[in-house]
């Protein structure tokens, strides 16, 4: 965010360097089931993000020390692969994946009935392939296939979504020039039946009246995702796909 | 998940009480939903640091040490001074702190009080460059938590502005000019609110932090802008909550930044 460069990243026509309108989401496809050996998976291309979730659990909590009594731990590791950025990232948690994994983390615990399963734990994996912007938002929407792929109580699904500013204009969705080079990134995980923030971030120079129009662009645009989300779901017990 | 920023368990019948006097626009401490605790800054405690504060928010009390060296600059940015941001969580200061490498928690806070000062661009990196895409400054603000009673985002936060708006860039020490002051051009402040039931109070102390559902931290400079924000623990805001949060951080904001620059020493608020 903020790095200084003299790329226009809006033209003249108000369009963006992706040719998408400000409030304009990118390309989103999801599939789920694509890690058989897990109870709930999911894979997310978003732009040009590559993403896939898989969930194992509930199942007992090691180490002992974590359980807790009356409910499940929800674990979400964020993970990116070496080869998913330009230049080649040293595999292994760093302090920026330490950071997301707990976000998302509390994030999933909020929608998952957690209470039904007692001394167990719910390990969601995330791992970016390819990044391209966006990869929380696009992981927790991949997170919360999974996890209802893995038949987890929920009491509604997650979507993630960002929006931002970029030459002085709020847009959504940021793709990679936009968050390097934009003014802002407000990163958001939305539960869409109620409206419930479950997620936000935000890093960047806005204005309350800037804020604003970028958190209800992302949940306006959640809208939009969560029927893709329950497609998806829909589409894999209709068995469309075989 | 042991929450390591929870004393574990707050008896239910003083969970009942805290929600009881919440009824009552009230607190536990006497406070009201937006008074912050009494701030106590004492800037260049530690004098071998180049800037230091020492800073007591109610009972919570933070050491920032800054020390500042010559080093490389990032190839993507030759022309700009580097900062990094550490919190150390050190067990002298909670039963539930341990040694070892640092934990998310402590993870998290560096890097929410880190977003406020890069983000607000609180220190003119630009006009740390030694040689250009040789040499340039390096500032490290580093925190540590000495007694933890709630709040430690807002601690830190206070804590890291002061020790920076004490620093000095030790430029003769290195034998590259006189020394200067660390250039501060912003401001930036977080307040961090808990939410209780559906109460939403500002600086939550341990008790209030060890009930809280949700959490939210909004960091804003002097010129009214929001430069970060954080959301944290299980539960949820909405999106009233949250416009809400945010208007209050601005105003209290900038009460806790006047106490900052006007040296709040000894004083109480």
């Amino acid at each position: 965010m903020g790095m200084k460069s003299d790329i226009r990243l809006i033209d003249d026509n108000g369009l963006r360097i992706d040719g998408r309108l400000p409030n304009q989401l990118r390309p989103i496809k999801m599939d789920v089931g694509e890690v058989k050996r897990a109870n709930g998976s999911a894979y997310i291309e978003w732009g040009g993000n590559k993403i896939i979730a898989a969930v194992y659990g509930p199942r007992e909590a090691y180490p002992k020390h974590v359980q807790e009594s009356d409910r499940a731990i929800v674990r979400a590791r964020y993970n990116m692969a070496a080869f998913s950025v330009d230049e080649r990232k040293r595999p292994g948690p760093d302090r920026r994946s330490v950071e997301l994994s707990k976000v998302i983390s509390e994030a999933l615990t909020s929608v998952v009935f957690v209470e039904k399963f007692p001394r167990t734990a719910i390990d969601v994996y995330i791992e970016v392939l390819q990044a391209d912007a966006g990869t929380r938002v696009a992981g927790i929407t991949a997170a919360s296939l999974a996890l209802a792929h893995a038949g987890i109580p929920m009491r509604d699904l997650v979507v993630g979504c960002a929006a931002g500013k970029v030459d002085g204009v709020v847009v959504l969705d940021l793709n990679k020039e936009e968050d390097n080079f934009g003014e802002a990134d407000v990163p958001m995980a939305i539960l869409p039946r109620t409206g419930e923030i479950a997620l936000l971030q935000m890093d960047g120079d806005l204005t309350y009246e800037e804020l604003t129009n970028a958190m209800e662009m992302a949940m306006d645009a959640a809208k939009e995702i969560y029927s893709m989300e329950i497609e998806t779901l829909k589409s894999k017990y209709r068995g469309d796909e075989e | 998940m042991s929450n390591k920023f929870s004393e574990g368990v707050v008896a239910e019948s003083k969970r009942d009480y805290i929600k009881k006097l919440a009824l009552h626009g009230t607190r536990i401490d006497g406070r009201g939903f937006d008074d912050v605790r009494p701030i106590n800054i004492e800037k260049g405690f530690i004098k071998r640091a180049d800037g230091s504060a020492l800073v007591q928010l109610g009972d919570t009390k933070v050491l920032v040490g800054v020390k500042i060296e010559p080093g490389e600059p990032f190839p993507d940015t030759p022309n700009s001074g580097i900062m990094t941001t550490n919190v150390e969580l050190v067990p002298l200061a909670s039963p539930t702190f341990e040694p070892g490498p640092p934990s998310e928690e402590a993870i998290e806070l560096a890097r929410v009080v880190d977003r406020g000062i890069r983000e607000s661009h609180a220190i003119d990196l630009e006009k740390l460059v030694i040689e250009e895409g040789e040499k340039v400054w390096v500032v490290f603000i580093d925190m540590h938590v000495l007694d933890y009673h709630g709040n430690l985002f807002d601690a830190c936060g206070i804590a890291a502005l002061a020790a920076l708006e004490d620093a000095t860039v030790p430029a003769e020490k290195f034998g590259v000019g006189e020394d200067f002051k660390l250039p501060l051009v912003h401001y930036p402040v977080p307040v961090t609110f808990a939410k209780i039931g559906d109460w939403i109070v500002a600086d939550p102390n341990l008790d209030e932090e060890s009930i809280a559902k949700a959490r939210l931290t909004v960091t804003t400079n002097e010129e009214g802008k929001i430069n970060a924000m954080q959301k944290g623990l299980f539960g949820t805001f909405t999106y009233d909550e949250v416009k809400k949060v945010i208007n209050r951080s601005l105003d209290i904001g900038q009460k806790v930044r006047e106490k900052i620059l006007g040296g709040a020493d000894g004083e109480e608020n």
